[in-house]
């Protein structure tokens, strides 16, 4: 296997404030836009079949948003509850602001277990965290167990879909990748055999690591209970098979009773890979109990805030919350199939990316994300827990050019796009629209000069023809029909 | 301060807004089924079979006096050398007395034996708590006596599952098993199972045998007369 060092080294971190840059270079990728174009074509159909019925499905997401809305609505109550139960359950909880927190209590825990090694279950929020970086840094390998995640990981990148980590690539660049870096194994393009490498080298790292992370997708705060979503059975060797298990997730993921899982679970699978169930559900609620032969000695859980709670302080923001990551926005987003998961240089791609990274990452880094959509409507549409994604996006981007609206708390990095040009060129708009004397002397104007206009205008002409007024005005031009002349 | 007091306190003083009623998850699934044509026994064995079947699993119906004989002659066939199995189990007893060859009972804790887990066994037999018609899965429950490895490492899973015990939906499963009353409390692992472990993450091309077991092979109990 490769070394910590040699993941660390090669990880190709991407700034999220790039974004623009990395998009022109996206769009040119004809490669990278077959494969992406492909593949949500593919998740696409394969989700549409999950739902023949539209009036049931819109009954289904009613129930879902609902659930949502009301574990959200009841939240810090939850928390705590949630956990008491864990707690009485034997199950360790941490709390962590941030981050550096959430990484250090990880490392922590590591450390007191003496850990050389950690397999980790597939995690979005630990991808939030940079927490291998973290774990590099204190000398203790983490590795990605999932298939797709052990994938980018050996090529030093990071996953471009939070539910297909590794979509942007072919096989033949993974059969190559497997020959060139996992000892012993030889060069294969059938796909059956590109698992079973991954399988029998993570098996034996299953079986030596002291350490197993996972996610979690639903915590249970009633009876105490973390339920965790695959098709693979990675996660569950992750959190049966070393003698410490720590869970990591956002404070948003908790719903009051088991109850409630259903519904959720059963939009989740549908929406996401149009399965009607995944092969494991894995309900977890204590560590091993005495006379058990096995499971973990010890299981932590740790509550990430990382931004959530700014998102949490506004009732319109706040529904960015109720995402049950099934990643169906990014999948039917026309420009994520286009531009593909790493342009964004965010943990969390597509338009679920465009709404929550302002709150991860805070506007000055991520205020040309929201930016990134069309507003088409489609994300809208499929989420099976109806975020009105279109207007966060407008909400965002008014956020990211002004002050906070009275009463309401300055987001981070409120402002950052805010522009002298882009205000004076919106104050002489609204001056013209309001005055109708200065707009048609302005129409005049444009129309009998519009020789004068330039060629080359800023952004515009990048990729587009320039524009130029007419010869006469709107105005102009219905005037001299009605007069008959 | 501590992370959970100002992550608390932030929540608290967030704006409540319009207060949300608790959702009616019952009510909704009463509708859905009042709308559906209902399903009796045969029928929802035969869905069962048909959806646990997409998932590639394998289904065999058995009866209470064939089961053992069943597996054993599914066990030659599919040349298990080694079958994992709870020694206090209520099934036992029974796969002692039917003559399946390399039987080993899964006796001791994990730690003490973890490679020879890994590397030595062919198979692995557990019951279940029941069955979902609606997605074809199976409820596993494991305890002391059947541990959670059993259904995960060995590279075919057998389970043993009671026709009497397959509801329509998780929800109706949870419900009538009572899965949240607090005088049983959840196990510390409990699983639903469709299918062998899979994979679409290289090229969406579906592969199995991903990380847990390549098959499953269902022994579903039915009367005589639904064999
Ligand atoms: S925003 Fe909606 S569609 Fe997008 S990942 Fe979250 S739940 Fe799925």
């Amino acid at each position: 296997m490769n070394t910590v060092q040699e993941n660390t080294q090669a990880l190709k971190f991407i700034p999220a404030s790039e974004f623009k840059n990395r998009t022109t270079e996206a769009v040119s990728d004809q490669h990278l836009r077959q494969s992406f174009r492909g593949a949500m074509d593919f998740l696409m159909a394969k989700r549409a079949a999950q739902f023949p019925d539209l009036a049931a499905f819109e009954a289904q997401r009613g129930l879902a948003e609902h659930i949502r809305k009301y574990s959200l609505s009841r939240l810090p109550d939850l928390l705590e509850q949630l956990e008491r139960t864990l707690t009485a359950n034997g199950i360790q909880v941490h709390w962590a602001e941030n981050a550096e927190q959430a990484n250090a209590l990880i490392v922590g825990i590591a450390r007191k277990h003496a850990a050389k090694l950690m397999v980790k279950g597939k995690s979005m929020v630990s991808e939030e965290t940079e927490l291998n970086h973290a774990m590099a840094a204190a000398g203790i390998e983490a590795l990605e167990s999932d298939m797709g995640e052990y994938i980018v990981q050996l090529n030093g990148e990071k996953p471009s879909h939070i539910i297909m980590p590794a979509i942007h690539k072919t096989k033949v660049q993974i059969a190559k990748l497997f020959a060139e870096k996992v000892p012993g194994a030889n060069y294969t393009e059938s796909v059956d055999e590109l698992i079973g490498i991954g399988r029998a080298v993570l098996r034996e790292k299953f079986m030596t690591a002291e350490i197993g992370l996972s996610g979690v997708n639903f915590a249970v705060a009633e009876t105490g209970t973390l339920c965790l979503v695959e098709n693979e059975g990675n996660g569950r060797m992750c959190t049966t098979v070393p003698n410490v298990h720590i869970a990591i997730t956002g404070i948003e993921k908790v719903v009051e009773k088991l109850e409630h899982v259903p519904p959720l679970f059963g939009l989740l699978t549908r929406s996401a890979t149009g399965q009607a169930i995944t092969t494991y559900f894995n309900m977890i609620s204590r560590p091993r109990q005495p006379g058990e032969k096995d499971g973990p000695q010890e299981v932590h859980l740790v509550l990430l805030d990382n931004g959530r709670t700014q998102a949490y302080a506004d009732e319109q923001m706040r529904a960015t919350l109720q995402c049950i990551r099934c990643g169906a926005c990014m999948n039917h987003c026309p420009v994520y199939t286009r531009i593909g998961g790493h342009a964004y240089g965010t943990t969390y791609p597509g338009p679920i990316g465009e709404i929550i990274s302002p709150h991860l990452m805070g506007l000055a880094a991520t205020h040309a994300l929201p930016t990134a959509s069309t507003l088409c409507g489609a994300c809208d549409e499929v989420c099976p827990v109806k975020i009105p994604i279109p207007d966060l996006l407008i909400r965002l981007r008014g956020e990211a050019t002004h002050d906070p609206r009275p009463g309401h708390a300055p987001l981070v990095g409120q402002g950052a796009a805010k522009s002298t040009l882009m205000n004076i060129v919106w104050a002489g708009w609204a001056a013209l629209y309001t005055r109708p004397a200065l707009y048609r002397a302005f129409g005049w104007l444009a129309t009998r000069f519009r020789f004068l206009t330039p060629p080359v205008q800023s952004g515009w002409t990048v990729s587009r023809t320039p524009m130029k007024p007419a010869s006469r005005t709107l105005h102009e031009l219905v005037a001299r029909r009605r007069s008959g002349r | 301060m501590s992370a959970r007091d100002n992550i608390l306190r932030r929540l608290h003083s967030a704006p409540q807004g319009k207060p949300v009623l608790p959702p009616d998850v019952n009510g909704f699934y009463a509708t859905v089924r009042s709308r559906a044509p209902t399903e009796d026994r045969a029928q929802r064995i035969e869905r069962f079979c048909e959806k646990m079947a997409f998932w590639r699993g394998e289904v065999v119906r058995v009866t209470r006096g064939n089961w053992a004989a069943t597996l054993q002659a599914l066990c030659v066939s599919k040349q298990v050398n080694t079958l994992l199995y709870g020694t206090q189990s209520p099934y036992a007893a029974a796969l002692e007395a039917s003559g399946i060859k390399g039987l080993k009972p899964y006796d001791r804790p994990v730690d003490e034996w973890k490679t020879g887990l890994f590397r030595d066994i062919d198979a692995g037999f557990t019951s279940t708590r029941g069955g979902i018609a609606e997605t074809g899965t199976l409820i596993v429950w494991p305890d002391a006596h059947q541990p959670r490895l059993m259904s995960l490492v060995p590279p075919i899973h057998f389970a043993l599952l009671d026709a009497d015990q397959i509801h329509d939906t998780l929800f109706d499963a949870m419900s009538a098993q009572g899965w949240s009353d607090p005088s049983s409390p959840m196990p510390s692992n409990a699983l639903l199972i469709s299918g062998p472990s899979k994979t679409a993450d290289i090229q969406i091309t579906l592969a199995y045998g991903a990380h847990g077991p390549k098959e499953l092979v269902v022994l579903l109990l039915v009367n005589e007369e639904e064999l």
